[in-house]
């Protein structure tokens, strides 16, 4: 029993021995739990660059890249992708990045760029915004809501399930597209906002599954009862593609009317002090590449920021993109963050 | 005595006794290098960011109401919740202890299964049983002709403690059984024979001797509620927050590390000091008892079958329905028998480096179960019989080995990231870190099962065992062994489940081989779409499945092991 238990110490010192030995032509990319892409697109940077292309995991965007931040000194990885604007100031701050201006930015659309220092670039982008079940608006002849305001009325009442800021991601962002649209500052804010919101019985859930699959009336096959969700723009087409019959068409749409998205937009970065920064800035060439940004949308569900890429069909035919999203500046949303969020927890939670 | 004997026996006593030290170190090794190091590594970062200790948070999270209300709303459900489990699982820990009816074996294992599942799951479960539109309520509606929903539990506190009981009842059920099994029920038979009746049975007999093993699951239950997460988030809504929780919120959201540590800390001392007094009345509570396996009875009078009865009732009403609807919504999402979810899964539909086929992360899954059970074994019956001298080890290990429980897995997280980040120990993006923090939360389980019936083996049995000349190894298996080894079942068997269900150490590193079965429940139930549905609830019965054998395998090991000694 004794030797069996030295046995397997050995065996597990033996296993971090192997796990030390590390290759340096290996570009190693931090990224955050959604990300996917196809296997091939990413053979292809293998095949091109000859690095061999190491991916690594690390949470939500948040702990992704609190993560990087406090691994400053000696960094998790060469490149990091999929910090967004919500996020993306503090990083900044923290000065993980390296400078790095990408030749392919000149097919980037413009507007995407957070500053002129070029320390991130811009991958892709997306819209937070309300979905809602084409059925129950068509069988209740209820109108759409054309404006944030519009969801204090009595005929909305009890339709809409939105997600919890201080836990969501997309529940963050449509906190930051009402103070974009009601303000935090003056006689009327984005509180008396949430608070109407709250009388006309509003439910907060804790994250996005559970608002999708949980409550509202599509994602939860009728066991929920809400036919108004926060999700994001590109939701209609998944729920085409992943649905019981594509040829069917869409059974949810998203309402991008103006101020009513939250436009996030995800960016990479090179890390100050990796070892492969050659690497990492092929890699960011690459995520600008048409292979990589045509395959985006259906493995992430997200937009390219290039323009003139190809959209797949049912992109083109289901998703939709907000004409004039809200936004704020990555630096208030980092200074006020917390002070938002309680604020919203007081009126929410009272 | 040991004077005489022998000389050279002596030696060779004291030799075995220096190894036998040694050894006791490996578990204490790792227990430092794994959780202790990581651990202050990121506490020293947290709150002594300019070489200067600055404790400014523990004042503005002790003059916070919000704070304080957070802790004492966390020790109060988890309160509730470890004494409504323990309540609810001792009549039936009694029931499988004592009586033999058909399928029990199998029950027993089953009941383990909650524990596998990733709370996101065990919500949708939960919504589709008790929710507004869920059965419960069509039934009630149907019934009575209601036309509203009888039963309101969502985001309640009754719903956090429903769950909680769900997730728990088989870390009572299961530690107290086997224990209950192995110290037999001669002295209650004595008792009855002297004309004791049902209530003082209970009193003066059953509940002083299962008493190790009840306070053994009511602490691990408890640590388990008091430092519950997804739970409280998901089932209890925005109005329920744990320290847990906070401490989440903190680290991630605000990033606010100063006050996240000092949350971390806070939550770490509490359980400390409750482990500290727990372990103290197990050390005062030195019953060796001449331990008699029970013998099982059938079931006879109409009383002890419908006791029996109940108690199946009972564990299927409270842990299967909720496993059933989720098995039912994989097979009749839209109405009529569809396979297509599984059929869809094992297509591998998406060609992305994440999603791979079911049978790839059922290996990995597998692989990483076995490896974590395996070392949480090992390290686990050596820390047992350390705690198990009741010597100055014993007082400070017991409730050392019981914190990574207690430690909020995002403070364990980062820590891993500053400090495991150079050679020999650059394990930060290893998938190495994921059978390791797997063992670390396997091992107060192993422990916690095996503890109690170790105890009841008295020193004398192996005093005699050596004045007839057996050497230390043959005392272990041929005493210490068999009589050990329904609770090492139960340890392996939690290790397994831990190792199986755990998905936040999985997410650090993403190559092909940490993919794991709640990787992809995970994944796919973060897109919108019924077939991403659909195959997140085939792949949570895959996972039920491929732990169910599992348990049944372990089972089998048992058997064959304990003839074999």
């Amino acid at each position: 029993m004794y030797r069996r238990a030295i046995a397997i110490v050995l065996l597990l010192l033996c296993f971090c021995g192997s796990a030390i030995a590390q290759e340096s032509e290996s570009v190693v990319v931090l990224t955050h739990d959604s990300f996917a892409m196809s296997e091939a697109v990413l053979e292809a940077f293998e095949e091109y660059t000859g690095f061999t292309l190491e991916i690594l995991r690390s949470g939500d965007a948040g702990q992704m890249v609190n993560q990087a931040i406090l691994s400053k000194n000696n960094p998790l990885g060469d490149v990091l992708y999929g910090v967004d604007n919500t996020f993306l100031s503090r990083a900044l701050k923290a000065g993980i990045f390296a400078p790095y201006e990408s030749p392919k930015l000149e097919n980037v659309a413009g507007g995407f760029l957070p500053d002129d220092t070029f320390r991130v670039t811009p991958i892709n982008f997306g819209d937070v915004c309300l979905n809602y079940d084409i059925s129950y608006f068509e069988e209740q002849e209820l109108p759409l809501p054309q404006s944030l305001s519009d969801l204090t009325g009595p005929e909305y009442a009890g339709l809409l399930v939105a997600e919890n800021p201080a836990t969501s991601s997309p529940g963050l962002a449509f906190l930051l597209a009402t103070i974009a649209e009601f303000g935090d500052d003056g006689e009327s804010t984005y509180l008396d906002y949430w608070q109407a919101l709250a009388d006309n019985d509003l439910l907060v859930v804790d994250g996005w599954t559970d608002a999708y699959y949980g409550e509202f009336t599509v994602g939860s096959r009728g066991v929920g009862g809400r036919p108004l969700v926060v999700s994001y723009a590109s939701s209609p087409p998944a729920e085409v593609i992943y649905g019981e019959d594509p040829e069917a068409g869409a059974v949810t749409g998203a309402i991008i009317g103006d101020n009513m998205c939250y436009r996030q937009i995800e960016y990479a970065g090179v890390l100050e002090g990796g070892t492969n920064p050659d690497g990492a800035r092929k890699f960011i060439d690459f995520m600008l590449s048409p292979a990589f940004q045509e395959e985006m949308p259906l493995n992430m569900f997200v937009f390219p920021v290039v323009e003139n890429i190809m959209l797949p069909e049912e992109f083109t035919a289901y998703a939709a993109i907000a004409e004039n999203p809200a936004s704020l500046d990555p630096a208030r949303i980092e200074e006020n963050r917390e002070a938002w969020i309680q604020a919203w927890a007081a009126v929410m939670l009272r | 005595m040991d004077s005489s004997l022998g000389g050279g026996h002596a030696a060779l006593t004291a030799s075995l006794r220096c190894a036998a030290n040694l050894l006791y170190l490996v578990p204490l090794i790792f227990l430092v290098v794994f959780f202790l190091y990581p651990l202050l590594a990121l506490f020293d970062l947290s709150l002594r960011p300019d070489g200067i200790l600055d404790l400014s948070a523990f004042a503005r999270l002790l003059s916070s109401d919000y704070h304080i209300g957070t802790l004492v709303f966390t020790v109060y459900q988890a309160l509730i919740s470890t004494t409504a489990t323990v309540v609810l699982a001792l009549p039936c820990a009694f029931v499988f202890a004592r009586f033999r009816f058909p399928g029990k074996s199998l029950l027993l294992s089953l009941a383990t299964l909650p524990f596998v599942l990733p709370t996101v799951v065990v919500a949708l479960a939960f919504a589709v049983v008790l929710g507004d539109g869920g059965l419960l309520n069509d039934l009630l509606r149907t019934l009575f002709s209601l036309d509203y929903s009888p039963i309101q539990l969502e985001r309640t506190l009754a719903l956090i403690i429903i769950a909680h009981i769900f997730y728990n009842f088989a870390i009572a059920l299961r530690i107290i059984t086997s224990y209950w099994a192995s110290v037999g029920f001669a002295t209650e038979e004595a008792a009855r024979a002297l004309g004791a009746n049902e209530i003082s049975l209970w009193r003066d007999i059953r509940l002083p001797l299962i008493r190790p093993a009840l306070l053994s699951s009511a602490v691990l239950i408890f640590i388990f509620c008091f430092t519950s997460f997804g739970v409280v988030l998901i089932l209890g809504g925005i109005r329920f927050a744990t320290l847990e929780v906070q401490i989440y919120y903190q680290a991630v959201s605000i990033f606010n590390l100063p006050l996240a540590a000092a949350l971390s800390l806070v939550q770490i001392l509490s359980m400390l000091v409750m482990l500290v007094i727990y372990t103290r009345s197990q050390n005062r509570l030195q019953v060796s008892m001449s331990s008699s396996a029970a013998i099982l009875r059938c079931p006879r009078t109409r009383l002890q079958r419908s006791v029996v009865f109940a108690c199946v009732l009972l564990i299927t009403a409270l842990l299967f329905t909720p496993l059933l609807a989720l098995l039912w919504r994989s097979l009749f999402l839209t109405g009529k028998l569809d396979l297509s979810g599984y059929i869809e899964l094992s297509q591998r539909s998406r060609a992305s480096l994440l999603f791979i086929t079911p049978l790839e992360a059922v290996f990995n899954s597998l692989r990483y179960a076995i490896m974590a059970m395996t070392a949480a074994l090992a390290l686990g019956l050596i820390a047992a019989h350390m705690i198990n001298r009741r010597g100055r080890w014993s007082r400070f290990s017991d409730p050392l080995f019981m914190l990574p429980l207690a430690t909020s897995a995002v403070t364990l997280g980062f820590g891993f990231i500053i400090a495991l980040d150079e050679p020999p120990l650059n394990l930060r993006s290893s998938w190495l870190i994921i059978p390791i923090s797997h063992t670390l939360v396997a091992l107060p389980f192993v422990i916690r099962s095996v503890l109690p019936s170790l105890r009841t083996i008295p020193p004398s049995l192996g005093e005699a065992a050596r004045v007839l000349g057996a050497r230390p190894m043959e005392k272990l298996l041929t005493i210490d062994a068999p009589l050990v080894s329904r609770g090492i079942v139960v340890g392996a068997t939690f290790a397994f489940t831990v190792s199986m269900g755990e998905f936040g150490a999985s997410l650090f590193v993403a190559q092909r081989e940490s993919v794991t079965i709640p990787v992809v429940i995970y994944r796919l139930i973060g897109d919108p779409g019924l077939g991403s549905y659909r195959q997140a609830l085939a792949m949570s019965v895959i996972l039920m499945l491929v732990c169910a054998g599992g348990f049944l395998i372990i089972e089998r090991l048992r058997a064959a092991g304990v003839a074999e000694f």
